[in-house]
């Protein structure tokens, strides 16, 4: 079972860095994303997948049963997602500032940044 | 277990500039209210991190859990003297940037949030100091990069768009491995406590697991420190941020991706005696060559500046090669000399741009007959970054070059005095075009740099003379500091207390 799940994980963590590789910015996000994703579950894997109970003190008991699950790696994982989530929405508020700027999500295209004082022409731009 | 001033103490460094941070966002609509808040948090800053400082030279490693949860199940906090000598050096280092930015910043930018983001990165950057816990670590790596990213926005020009997009795909890229590492590392060892990691991994069998881990670790703060061939993001992003931001940025960001990799490769895993250690010699050659080749095509200020900070990280790399602890105190050295002079070449670049209305040294120029106070000021921290004597980089340079011909390293030694060679070149080059030679660009006569500017620029080259006239205290400090690194013991001992651990040990 661990097998089919690490493939799995390595499918999605290939597809991710695939779209990374990628030129245009879209695809650049849909792959970060799905990298976080893959991420997320090789640490619930790491953490050991088992069919068991969830980790939830039964009444009356005072600690945690050995036949449930670790929260600690859902801990983990709730605390990735929610970063993910924000990293991934900010460089796609990102991504959308750079279209209306430069008109293009073409990372070729997108040289403004290189042309200052750049050694292959005699001027560079002056921007601040 | 250091009693309970103490351990507020090392939470303090946290504390006050998150504080900051809320009140200057809830002081959003007044720009000079949030100059009050931001000069008395970054005062404090400075007074606690001195303090802490202190403690950690009286007492040793200092630690704290939160929430009373012992470790290894809490979250600790854990200040040894490499730590706390971080913190002090990037308080400084942010006093600085902001007086500087009290003349540099535009109203635009500091509406706009400068002073809450600038905060919640110093957030970031302590809390990834102090922090003892690895998981944790992670999270302040978040913290740094959401707020890098704001900072570097701010003024929207096409350029900085441009950076920012560039810094955010392959920093979120860099987390996202470092995540995975330790993913892999909790899936072996069931832990995330450093100490508690530095206490079961010699125990543990070797496996594939853990070599990943390893690497995976090496390659995201890899590409946080800017390492040979991760650091292209770098040069590509931060020249395009307001000075005050590139200057803080270049001093701290990518020091802290180094203090990361100090921190797994002595405590958790070992470059002695493993694979690693020849990866990270060539690596260090790369970081070293291709930076200062790179430097040597470019015409903006910032860029050369930028590139040099890759080929100044290869040197600190050196140390993590070697790896003994001499290396580890030359590296130590290395760091903070280089964190004040780096941020202070930034500092000094706006105020060329101040004095000449340009970035572009080709159309720069005359600067010496102008202000010839600010070319002074210029050459001090540029012949320090070339290693000239006396300077504090000669000192630096010449610690760590040492080490590499002791340590039957010659080559990386030869590489760090050639690599040193073109350092000068990249520095003439700015001296010559901006300084030296008659006016070519807009402005036939230079204009005057503001006060704020010259007494930030002012006070972090007092820093680097202090530092070039009297080595011996802070060789003294990095020795010690190496030390502590050198024996975990003494980190694991602070975290468990000294009981916990004569129980462990029987």
């Amino acid at each position: 079972m661990n097998l089919v799940f690490s493939l799995a994980i390595a499918a999605i963590m290939g597809a991710g860095i695939y779209l990374v590789l990628s030129r245009n910015v879209m695809r650049i996000i849909f792959g970060v994303s799905l990298m976080s994703a893959g991420t997320n579950l090789l640490i619930f894997l790491a953490g050991g997948l088992q069919e068991i109970a969830p980790p939830v003190i039964e009444k009356g008991e005072e600690v945690l049963g050995t036949a449930s699950a670790n929260p600690l790696p859902q801990a983990l994982i709730l605390t990735a997602i929610v970063i993910g989530f924000s990293l991934v929405a900010f460089a796609a508020a990102l991504a959308l500032q750079v279209y209306r700027s430069d008109g293009t999500i073409d990372t070729r295209e997108m040289t403004a940044a290189e042309d200052l004082g750049t050694p292959f022409t005699t001027g560079g731009a002056t921007n601040g | 277990m250091a009693d309970q001033s103490d351990a507020i103490l090392v939470l303090l460094p946290l504390l006050i500039p998150l504080a900051a941070a809320a009140l200057t966002a809830v002081l959003w609509r007044s720009p000079r209210a949030q100059g009050i808040v931001a000069a008395v948090g970054l005062a404090a800053l400075v007074a606690v991190s001195l303090l802490l400082l202190r403690l950690v030279l009286e007492e040793g490693v200092v630690a704290k859990q939160f929430g009373s949860w012992a470790a290894p199940f809490g979250v600790s906090f854990v200040v040894d003297r490499l730590s706390a000598g971080m913190v002090v050096v990037s308080s400084i280092l942010a006093l600085a940037a902001a007086i500087f930015g009290m003349a540099d910043l535009k109203t635009r930018e500091v509406r706009g949030g400068f002073h809450p983001l600038f905060f919640g990165l110093l957030v970031g950057v302590n809390g990834a100091f102090l922090t003892g816990d690895i998981f944790n670590l992670y999270v302040w790596f978040e913290v740094m990069l959401i707020t890098a990213l704001g900072l570097l926005t701010l003024g929207r020009t096409k350029a900085r768009l441009d950076g920012a997009l560039r810094y955010a795909v392959l920093n979120l890229v860099s987390t996202i491995f470092f995540l995975m590492a330790i993913a892999l590392l909790y899936g072996v060892t069931g832990t995330l406590n450093m100490a508690d990691l530095a206490r079961v991994l010699p125990e543990t069998e070797p496996s594939a697991a853990l070599t990943i881990s390893s690497l995976l670790f090496l390659l995201g703060f890899g590409i946080k420190a800017g390492f040979f061939p991760l650091f292209f993001w770098l040069p590509a992003s931060y020249h395009t941020a307001s000075i005050v931001v590139s200057a803080v940025f270049a001093g701290l960001l990518t020091k802290v991706g180094i203090y990361a990799a100090f921190r797994v490769f002595t405590l958790i895993f070992e470059v002695e005696g493993s694979g690693i250690r020849t990866m990270v010699g060539v690596l260090a050659a790369g970081t070293m060559l291709f930076g200062v080749f790179g430097a040597a095509t470019q015409y903006d200020v910032r860029r050369i500046l930028s590139f040099h900070i890759v080929s100044q990280i290869g040197y600190i790399m050196l140390g993590l090669a070697i790896s003994t602890e001499a290396a580890m105190a030359a590296a130590i050295f290395y760091i903070i000399h280089h964190i004040i002079v780096k941020a202070n070449l930034f500092l000094l670049a706006g105020a060329i741009y101040r004095a000449s209305g340009t970035f572009d040294v080709r159309k720069s120029g005359g600067l010496m007959r102008g202000s010839p106070l600010l070319a002074i000021l210029f050459l001090i921290p540029a012949l320090s970054l070339a290693g000239i004597p006396p300077f504090s980089g000669f000192w630096a340079k010449f610690l760590i070059v040492d080490v590499t011909f002791r340590d039957e390293a010659a080559w990386l030694g030869a590489i760090a005095l050639f690599v040193g060679l073109l350092t000068i070149f990249s520095m003439t080059k700015i001296w010559m075009e901006a300084f030296w030679k008659a006016p070519a660009g807009p402005r036939t006569t230079p204009r005057a740099v503001p006060r704020p500017m010259l007494a930030a620029i002012g006070g972090l080259a007092a820093i680097t003379l202090a530092i070039s006239f009297a080595p011996e205290p802070l060789i003294a400090f990095a020795d010690g500091a190496a030390r502590s690194m050198a024996d975990p013991a003494t980190y694991i001992a602070a975290v468990f207390g000294e009981t916990t651990l004569a129980e462990v040990e029987q």
